[in-house]
């Protein structure tokens, strides 16, 4: 069971949380430009590593704001936790 | 005559308290401290119950919770019953009764004893390889494994006791009460961190408690005598809480631990009344001390596992601490020193102890010298070959082991004992230390798994931590206390300690016997009767990883885990496959490290706290109106209102007679309502619905779809227009929560730009749905001032009233194609103004109705669904639904979807009406639909979704999804069912009133 800080209450059970799949997928602007391969990237294609992910939290069942994870999926250790429109941090 | 095999009076043994209980239902005593396992040993009771395959007598092997055999039922036939119990952990107390478990018809003569001799035709995978086939078989088969086997039996009535939860946070957790435990607990609550020390057992001290080895001091004293000091210090200071009786059953990441408290289970039946038995802490800690000590190992040899046969240090604890001698003619089996200190233990108390046998080739310490000096015959270099006694040992075989230690040579000796105490050196008990993530290495001198990376904040201390002698724990625990809490000095650093240094040791995994493997039974796991051949046999079948041999031979999977024979285990497969220890790895370890209740489990949730569910202001009304209910999502919606015996289908149909002939009232409250405000609420509702919003008038409604990113229909509901910058959105009753954490999403992340903010308020309003040709009528009655014209007030429109005092949010809006007006209300007026509806629609016949027949009223007008008409893949044309996706929008949720070349196609199943030829013939749903009846294999073209008996139509109505169905208009088509083939047409899925001509009615 994870502790998760987020970055607007402060530390909290993950019971309190909802994991939002991968991070830093942006949606596209003009979607009608995009051929039906780039909308299908958009849209299905995600990575699944064994190591470091960059991830999208939400904290449901508290402030409701969604906010970034960087979390070592091999061994659960977060690595680091920033808000939507922060940049990743730099390995 | 029951013999009395008490010794000494114990301190920790109350023998003016005298307890009477029953076990297989007969009459025994014990004092207050005794636990069942130290009772039944004083009154010379070993057999307590049969093992798992073989049926074969066992007896109690340990004093505590990694016992693998005396598994007993506590209170059998009561509501309190408990399977499964381990007998060295129950507390006696007067009345208690318990039996033995795994035997028919009793543990003195039991049928499946046969096992035991038709054990060479129960070999490992036995189970996989005989009862795989024919499949039809398994059901005889399972019925006679259950019936024979048996492990205990659950409760047949419910629970009577209270279960409770706890949070804890805490900066230090301390885990085990023995000598480094308490140690840990007194140095990090003296230095201001908030601590809690929890242990298994309901006394302090470990096993350090009764450590009476005289050449090992503390401070000049003897390490038992020192530790009772330190446990009368730490019960008075400050910040540190303790608990006993409780056990951790879990270590999950982040140091968030489970723990289960047991407050009651020791107590007499009159005093177990309306407390808590039990309660689950969650542990949040900063720091984490493990202190779990560490677990005797067993021997392994020919026929070890007779009752009488158990752990040496067991032996010691039973007589120095609840002082009872476990038998009359003692014998001791060792790999090292600590055999010799319990059989000092039984020598000092006068009990006969008759022989030491060690494998070593001698020892030079103290201890064995003293034992030497008072006449105990050691057997040096010898192990045990064989022993006798079917309810009880008998004797023990010995022979002289060879100097590899493979085989045995000379004369066998026979010597006559009742008490085996086997000694086979110590494990660290690492469980909880695995769970957390933390990972292993194997230490090939000490042949003991160590901690070796911690992957939280979190040590481990004394034994747990590979450290065996009192003068490295005393060290090493000093050095990691000052690191993990940050603090230079403790009183740890003036403790002088003096130990009897020699400790030498010989690890022989499988000990050799005279006779080969395969003609003896040297058990590893007891419990589930894993022999020493069953592991080789694997490996010679080709199983090599430690996790296969596990699942195939069964070894460490009974309830104990295998907490006495993991590591033999793990070594007879590195022996046999000629690998390291170290290589080989461990099985993993699982919570709960030693069982838990369920009622531990779900603490207060049970009854109706179980699942939760949510009632509408008007619950009370409907219940007082004899409806019945239908649980949507967490609501309990009224489902129809039966009247003197009506079923369901009369209801249903007299319902929607009314509701389309004069009037009909429905809660609607469950449907989720999401308040939407900021300047750019148009905008925002342009981007999430299919359709446009921007021109919709302020006190207009209007019907939206949303979809999902991939085009597919995700939710549906009517939008009211409440001001320049304010909308009421509704969503449908299951997709609320879901539906607001999607817009917050999109708002959040994709959109932060936009000036919107979302609430919802799907439980401040009350929903009071007003349908049929005389709701205007009655509306009338309640509001005389509001200009209800179609004119004023026209279809999909909004209007704020007032009803009496109460404010009024009123939307003509319709989900039954009749006129029809929904109220919203404060919620705690709901119930109010649904009795003045009800009052005012008296002379209307006003008829309350229920989901069903707004199921059954919207199907007629083949309105959808969402979740029963769709099913995630199906898009806004597929559901013919073309018109309400706008053309002009340059962008909405999933627009771009819907030209992908496979949205496009044109045979995707499409929502079409089916009309049975019969009429009579109401359609089942989820009744496949065929083109042909006489092709083999045939193709499923679609199923039915909705359907009904339209009172209103007077025949049977479907909807249906058919693989281009869009262009089936008229064409027939078969639903074939189990005894009958229902011929269908496909039809236009408005059925009712196409024309909208009864809405302005
Ligand atoms: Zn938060």
């Amino acid at each position: 069971m994870f502790l998760i800080n987020c970055p607007y209450c402060g530390e909290r059970d993950q019971q309190e949380f909802k994991a939002g799949g991968e991070a830093h997928i942006e949606r596209p602007k003009q979607p009608t430009e995009l051929s039906d391969d780039e909308w299908a990237e958009y849209l299905f294609m995600r990575k699944n590593i064994k190591g470091v992910q960059f991830e999208r939290w939400n904290h449901a069942h508290g402030c409701r704001k969604w906010f970034n994870m960087v979390r070592d999926t091999s061994n659960d250790e977060i690595k680091a936790i920033y808000k939507m429109g922060e940049k990743p941090p730099t390995q | 005559m029951t013999k009395n095999l008490r010794v000494k009076s114990s301190e920790y043994v109350d023998e003016t308290n005298r307890i009477s209980f029953k076990f297989n239902g007969k009459t025994y005593h014990g004092f207050k401290g005794d636990t069942l396992a130290s009772a039944l040993l004083a009154n010379d009771v070993h057999l307590v119950g049969r093992s798992f395959k073989y049926h074969r007598p066992r007896g109690i092997m340990t004093s505590g919770s990694e016992e693998p055999n005396a598994i007993v039922q506590v209170n059998p036939g009561t509501n309190r019953t408990e399977p499964n119990v381990r007998a060295t952990e129950v507390e006696i107390y007067e009345g208690l009764e318990a039996s033995s478990q795994n035997c028919w018809p009793s543990v003195e003569f039991d049928i499946g004893g046969i096992n035991n001799f038709l054990s060479p035709f129960f070999p490992a995978g036995f189970y996989y390889k005989t009862f795989m086939w024919p499949a039809s078989f398994w059901e005889k088969y399972e019925f006679f494994i259950r019936h024979s086997a048996g492990l205990g039996k659950s409760p047949t009535s419910s629970d009577p006791d209270i279960y409770d939860h706890r949070n804890i946070h805490c900066d230090v957790l301390v885990i085990g009460a023995g000598i480094s435990g308490i140690l840990a607990a007194k140095n990090a609550a003296k230095n201001n961190f908030k601590t809690l020390l929890v242990d298994e057992k309901n006394e302090l001290g470990g096993s350090t408690i009764f450590e009476n080895n005289e050449f090992n001091k503390i401070d000049n004293k003897t390490p038992s005598e020192w530790l009772k000091k330190e446990i009368e210090d730490i019960k008075n200071i400050k910040n540190l809480e303790i608990k006993t009786r409780t056990s951790v059953a879990a270590y999950h990441q982040y140091n968030y631990l489970l723990a289960r408290e047991n407050l009651t289970d020791h107590l007499e039946a009159k005093d177990k009344i309306n407390k808590i038995r039990q309660r689950l802490l969650k542990i949040r800690a900063k720091k984490v001390i493990l202190a779990t000590g560490a677990l005797e190992r067993p021997l392994i040899f020919n026929n070890n596992d007779r009752p009488g046969i158990m752990l040496s240090s067991a032996v010691k604890k039973y007589s120095e601490f609840y002082g009872v001698a476990c038998g009359n003619k003692n014998v001791f089996f060792t790999n090292n020193d600590s055999a010799y200190e319990s059989a000092l233990s039984l020598y000092n108390k006068g009990i006969n102890v008759k022989a030491i046998i060690d494998i070593r080739e001698q020892s030079e310490s103290k201890i064995v010298k003293k034992v030497k000096e008072a006449g105990i015959n050691i057997y040096w270099s010898h192990t045990v070959v064989d022993t006798t006694g079917y309810k009880r040992l008998n004797s023990v075989s010995i022979m002289k082991l060879s100097n590899d230690g493979t085989s045995v040579t000379g004369s066998k000796i026979s010597i006559s004992c009742d008490c085996l105490g086997v000694a086979g050196g110590w494990t660290p008990a690492v469980h909880l230390y695995t769970q957390s993530g933390s990972k292993l290495k194997f230490d090939e001198e000490k042949k003991v798994f160590l901690p070796n990376q911690n992957t939280t904040e979190q040590i481990s201390v004394g034994s747990c931590g590979g450290d065996f002698k009192i003068d490295e724990i005393i060290k090493n625990l000093n050095q990691k206390l000052k690191d993990i809490l940050n603090i230079n000095e403790t009183d740890l650093d003036s403790i002088k300690v003096e130990i009897d240094q020699e400790n030498s040791k010989r690890n022989i995994w499988l000990l050799p016997s005279d006779k080969p493997l395969g003609k003896t039974k040297p058990f590893v796991d007891y419990q589930n009767d894993v022999t020493a051949k069953d592991i080789k046999l694997a490996l010679r079948e080709g199983f090599r990883s430690i996790e296969h041999v596990k699942r195939y031979t069964t070894t460490g999977m009974g309830t104990d885990q295998g907490k006495l024979g993991n590591m033999h285990a793990l070594g007879i497969i590195a022996d046999t496959a000629g690998v390291k220890m170290g290589e080989l790895g461990t099985t993993t370890f699982r919570p709960p490290y030693t069982p838990l209740t369920f009622g531990t489990i779900v603490g207060r949730n049970v009854g109706k706290f179980f699942d939760i569910f949510r009632k509408t202001p008007m619950n009370d009304w409907h219940v007082e109106n004899k409806a019945e209910f239908e649980n949507v999502g967490q609501w309990k919606r009224a489902w129809y209102y039966p009247i003197d015996g009506e079923t369901m289908h009369q209801a249903v149909q007299r319902e929607s007679k009314a509701a389309r002939g004069s009037a009909g009232i429905l809660d609607a409250s469950t449907l989720g309502k999401i308040d939407i405000q900021g300047s750019d609420a148009s905008e925002f509702l342009n981007r999430v619905y299919t359709n446009a919003w921007s021109k919709l008038a302020i006190g207009k409604c209007r019907y939206g779809l949303m979809l999902n990113e991939d085009g597919m229909v995700y939710d549906d509901g009517v939008t009211t227009r409440l001001g320049e910058n304010h909308y009421i959105m509704t969503t449908t009753t299951g997709g609320a929560a879901n539906v607001l954490g999607k817009l917050e999403d999109y708002l959040q992340t994709e959109w932060p730009e936009l000036d919107v903010y979302l609430t919802s308020v799907t439980d401040h309003y009350a929903t009071t749905s007003l349908c049929g040709p005389n709701s205007k009528k009655i509306l009338k009655k309640l509001i005389p001032d509001l200009d209800l014209s179609d004119e004023n007030f026209p279809h999909m429109s909004f209007k704020e009233a007032h009803i009496g005092n109460i404010q009024c949010r009123i939307m003509r809006i319709s989900f039954t194609g009749e006129h029809s007006y929904e109220m919203n209300v404060q919620a705690s007026y709901g119930k109010d103004l649904w009795e003045k509806c009800i009052e005012a629609g008296k002379e209307f016949n006003i008829t309350p109705y229920g989901t069903e027949t707004m199921h059954l009223l919207r199907a007629e007008k083949g309105f959808i669904i969402v979740g029963q008409d769709t099913d995630g893949t199906m898009t806004p044309i597929d559901l013919q639904m073309d018109w309400i996706v706008s053309k002009k929008k340059y962008d909405f949720i999933g627009k771009r979807s819907l030209y992908r070349s496979d949205t496009m196609r044109e045979d995707r199943k499409q929502l079409v009406g089916l009309l049975t030829d019969d009429p009579n013939i109401v359609l089942e749903e989820g009744a496949q639909i065929v083109s042909e009846l006489n092709q083999s294999p045939v193709e499923m073209l679609g199923h039915v979704t909705s359907s009904y008996f339209s009172p209103n139509l007077k025949k049977s109505i479907a909807l249906a999804v058919v693989r281009g169905g869009k262009d089936m208009m008229g064409k027939k088509l078969f639903v074939p069912m189990e005894n009958k083939n229902i011929n269908v047409t496909v039809a236009n899925p408005v059925f009712y009133d196409e024309k909208n001509e009864k809405l302005n009615a």
